[in-house]
């Protein structure tokens, strides 16, 4: 089952060497989530209306393994931008992925860009 | 640079280098790790977890790249073959040599398996690592494909022994355990402990049998049976091996290391082997004569040895403590101290209830003021404090039995306080935290959470069972200080979620943006804030899981029940359990249209399960078309109100059950609370519709009914309390209004009525004042709001439908493509489906 994760890597904005047009800034819910089906990758994209910001992490959430981050709620805690899963609300920076639960696993997080009112997500 | 070798990477060799990492100054020691299984260290203790959910990844200690990031080299799949002690090198089986200055013999132990005729037939498994798990679950998987009625039993009655039963009787074999001895757990309880663990055992449907010595394993190639005697066969189709273990202590042998004549490689108490260079730490390690087999004294030598290498004296203490505390399917099991008063040094106080099924013992010293040991099954939750008194050898009360009764007849608890324990007092043993330790955090460095705690000291970072007296410990510190420690909802509002609920209906607030910029912190609240501030929106304006929608809990907001796989489970409302063979026909034929996994729930109304998330708008349409609504069983908000058939069928019916029931589901359908709430009405005192076990339950009576509130099942199940006596059916809705409303308005999130009931001052009395007598002067109000509630409901599924907006679907799985997940993959269970559980 880890294959799946193999699959989702983190990528800093200076290793993209693609943008993936993914929709109309107006597909995204304010201050939430939604999924963007990437080639064979589902990524999960959040919507920070409050603050102006953008982030992308992958939607399988690793605790059990399903295509759920999108459906979750984001928030923050203590300043980092976080993404609660819906299934069992396992937590995760949005800005490094790491599990704010204490617990081991990690998600993958990706760069977001917005540019004439398009959401693209950055891909190697 | 010196080299340090670790032989075995289990729970003790990782906490090695754990601590080896925390204390050495890095690039000081070059570190290589030998483990002979395929994957890093993961946490045996839990192994049984692995039968539930086969996530390997959950059980990990550390992740391969916490060795990389500490300079460990993490050599997997690689046993090593012999040390070669005047060289100081190693060679493993693929034949390559290491040097080394220190070598830690971390090698564990390997399952007992006793010496059986037949015992190495197929269908006899061993219970060690996760491919013993996985060759086991294979094998029942088989069995259950071949044999209707498959049989499996347990060799050993011991702990493990006992959590693997349980885990097998969960993958539907049924299941018995064999023990030797003449009880359950033997090294860890007395007979009449046994006694009560096994019937609440066999409950669950396991076996016991006790003073059973196996003959032969019975079968041609595969196992059919077990022989006890002449006489006496167990019929069992599979095997699985608990019966103790034995110290891999192979490699100590060949190169000449001191080994005991049962087993194990003979340490001091400074864990060094025969050879200076050599220690020898966890199960494999014969300190005293004795193999400890617990992980907490293993961590402990892990931390010896570390201490030892780096130039320290820390010493293994002379007397080890061997307590335990365990959950084994739901039951609490502790022991401590002298439990079996094997030292003959203390009388016994026990306490033994068979009703609930509880035994508590405790051993006192004969003059009766020293606690030595003792044994609680059924209720663990004086562990930890008795464990204490134990472990600093603390005054204890004058009547000792008021340690495990209470103090019965006077103000105070019978322990004190957690701050009366001394500051050197151990409380979180897996990270070696003191209780002075803590209290250090919150008197001079002014942290108030666990959280904060637990970040800086590791305290309940490890098994976690010392949570609630840290806890105790932070809160009754900071009330040491002065510092009154409030409910609030979360770190984004220093406000209950009561007062909460008074700001937003005061001052008229009507969006979650509005209530935090206005009285909270920061701009985005969390998945704790934002699901309360949508349950009191809905209290107090009647909104629905519609509006708001970001900020609804995962179920409120697609409107269902987010299950396993991601997919939806689909309720619909059938009023007090009466369905006509008209809506059950259409139920069937959309049961069978979108291919839904059909069941009864409890509350006796029929789920759908598998539901795809763009599927929910498309049954719900089918489902409304039908005349049906929501049943809500998403949402925190009223589910059901059972019934039984009542005095229009039954014969003994003293009232119409049925009838009322279904009026006053429908009264209080769509009410959003700060938890779900459950009905019931019963026809007459016997009771069928399980009233008595609901948030608010109606028995019809000679003269009315009388209404009971605060009951649950579930996992703390309470009795309802009576209300009121012999009353009409308004009566019933009146006193009802008031005391939902008053719920809704005064609990915390997610607190139950019960839980609340228990809480409130004066209980049930005050309850009775509020809503019978008017003595805060509020029923006006809340009839006012109740009545509010009701009028405005609406069926949020029929919303749903009216509203959706084919340019930004909600219910769409992808927000740039029509497709479906094609991760969701079923596999067939009895003729219908099921999630395909992750290979």
């Amino acid at each position: 089952m880890n294959s799946i994760l193999e699959n989702y890597k983190s990528l800093a904005e200076s290793e993209v060497t693609t943008w993936f047009k993914a929709a109309p800034v107006s597909k995204f819910p304010e201050n939430g989530g939604a999924c963007v089906k990437v080639n064979d990758k589902q990524i999960a994209v959040f919507n920070f209306t409050a603050e102006g910001k953008w982030y992308a992490s992958q939607n399988v959430c690793p605790h059990k393994m399903e295509m759920v981050l999108s459906r979750g709620m984001i928030g923050e805690d203590c300043g980092t931008p976080k993404i609660a899963c819906p299934l069992h609300k396992k937590t995760f920076s949005l800005e490094t992925g790491e599990n704010l639960n204490g617990e081991d696993y990690s998600i993958a997080v990706f760069p977001v860009k917005i540019e004439d009112g398009f959401v693209y997500i950055g891909t190697r | 640079m010196k080299t340090i070798l670790v032989i075995g990477n289990g729970m003790v060799g990782y906490k090695f280098c754990e601590k080896l990492m925390a204390k050495a100054k890095s690039g000081y020691y070059k570190v290589i790790v030998f483990g002979e299984e395929p994957r890093p260290a993961y946490d045996r203790v839990h192994l049984s977890e692995y039968f539930s959910d086969q996530n390997a990844e959950r059980l990990s200690m550390a992740p391969r790249s916490w060795y990389e990031e500490n300079n460990i080299e993490l050599i997997t799949n690689e046993r090593v073959t012999d040390i070669h002690r005047a060289s100081k090198t190693i060679t493993t089986i693929s034949d390559k040599e290491y040097t080394y200055d220190y070598l830690i013999l971390a090698t564990g132990s390997s399952a007992f398996v006793p010496p059986i005729s037949g015992i190495e037939k197929k269908g006899v498994f061993v219970y060690r690592t996760i491919e013993d798990l996985d060759a086991t679950m294979s094998y029942v998987e088989e069995i259950k494909k071949n044999k209707p009625n498959g049989k499996a039993a347990i060799l050993g009655g011991g702990l493990l022994g006992l959590e693997a039963g349980k885990a097998i009787i969960d993958m539907g074999l049924k299941t018995s355990v064999v023990e030797f001895a003449p009880r359950l757990m033997p090294r860890q309880l007395d007979g009449d402990a046994s006694k009560v663990l096994q019937r609440k055992l066999e409950d669950l449907g396991i076996d016991i049998l006790l003073n059973k010595g196996t003959q032969n394993i019975e079968g041609q190639d595969s196992i059919t049976g077990m022989k006890f005697s002449e006489e006496e066969t167990l019929p069992v189709d599979m095997l699985l091996v608990s019966a103790g273990i034995r110290p891999r202590d192979e490699l100590a042998k060949t190169c000449g290391l001191d080994v005991g004549t049962r087993g194990g490689i003979v340490v001091t108490n400074d864990m060094k082997t025969s050879d200076d260079s050599i220690y020898a730490i966890g199960e494999c390690a014969l300190l005293n004569h004795m193999i400890y087999g617990l992980v907490a004294p293993g961590y402990d030598m892990a931390g010896v040895a570390v201490d030892q290498i780096l130039g320290g004296d820390a010493l293994m203490p002379t007397a080890i403590d061997m307590s335990t505390k365990l959950k084994l399917s739901g039951i609490d099991v502790a022991s401590f101290g002298d439990a079996l008063n094997e030292a003959k040094e203390s009388e016994s106080i026990v306490y033994e209830n068979k009703f609930q099924g509880i035994y508590k013992k405790i051993n006192v010293s004969k003059d009766g003021k020293k606690l030595l040991g003792g044994i609680l099954v059924g209720d663990a939750s004086d562990y930890n404090m008795l464990h204490q008194i134990f472990l600093n050898g603390m005054a204890i009360p004058e009547n000792p039995e008021d340690l495990i009764l209470g103090a019965r007849g006077g103000e105070e608890a019978s322990f004190g306080s957690a701050l009366d324990l001394p500051d050197s007092a151990v409380v979180c043993s897996c990270e070696a935290v003191t209780k002075g330790a803590i209290c250090c955090k919150v008197n001079d460095e002014g942290m108030t959470t666990l959280k904060e705690v637990a970040a800086a000291t590791k305290a309940t970072t490890g098994c976690g069972g010392c949570k609630p007296m840290v806890t105790d410990l932070i809160n009754e510190s900071l009330k040491a200080q002065g510092v009154t420690v409030k409910e609030t909802v979360c770190d984004h509002f220093d406000y209950s979620r009561q007062e909460l609920y008074d700001i937003v209906k005061l001052k008229g607030i009507k969006t979650f943006d509005e209530l935090i910029s206005s009285h909270g912190k920061g701009k985005l609240g969390c998945e704790t804030c934002k699901p309360v501030a949508a349950s009191l929106f809905a209290s107090i304006y009647a909104d629905t899981g519609n509006d708001h929608n970001v900020i609804q809990d995962s179920n409120d907001k697609f409107l269902a029940n987010i299950q396993r796989n991601g997919t939806y489970s689909v309720v619909p409302r059938v009023a007090g359990g009466e369905i006509t063979p008209e809506q059950l026909i259409v139920l069937g034929q959309i049961g069978k249209k979108y291919d839904l996994y059909t069941k009864i729930t409890g509350g006796a109304r029929i789920d759908f399960f598998g539901a795809e998330l763009h599927e929910l708008p498309l049954i719900w349409k089918d489902l409304i078309d039908a005349g049906f609504e929501s049943g809500h069983a998403y949402g925190k908000s009223l589910r059901t109100v059972k019934s039984c058939v009542g005095s229009t069928w039954c014969r003994y019916g003293m009232d119409e059950s049925v009838s009322f029931a279904i009026e006053i589901e429908n009264r209080y359908k769509g009410l959003r609370s700060p938890h779900k709430i459950k009905g019931g009405v019963s026809g007459c005192i016997r009771e069928c519709a399980e009233a008595r076990g609901k948030d608010f339950g109606i028995i019809a009576v000679e003269g009315g009914w009388n209404l009971y509130i605060g009951g649950n099942g579930g996992a703390t199940p309470r009795h309802a309390q009576l209300l009121a006596e012999k009353i009409t059916n308004e009566e019933v809705i009146r006193y009802t209004d008031r005391f939902l409303m008053y719920y809704i308005k005064t609990a915390g999130p997610l607190v139950r009525t019960a839980a609340w009931l228990d809480k409130i001052e004066g209980g049930i009395e005050h309850v009775k004042d509020v809503v019978i007598n008017d003595s805060l002067g509020l029923c006006e109000q809340l009839d006012n709001d109740m009545a509010g509630l009701v009028d405005a409901y609406k069926c949020e599924w029929k919303e749903a439908i009216e509203n959706i907006d084919e340019q930004n679907n909600r219910f769409a799985h992808f927000v740039n493509s029509n497709e479906s997940d094609e991760t969701i993959e079923f596999v067939s269970l009895r003729d219908q489906k099921m999630p395909k559980l992750w290979a």
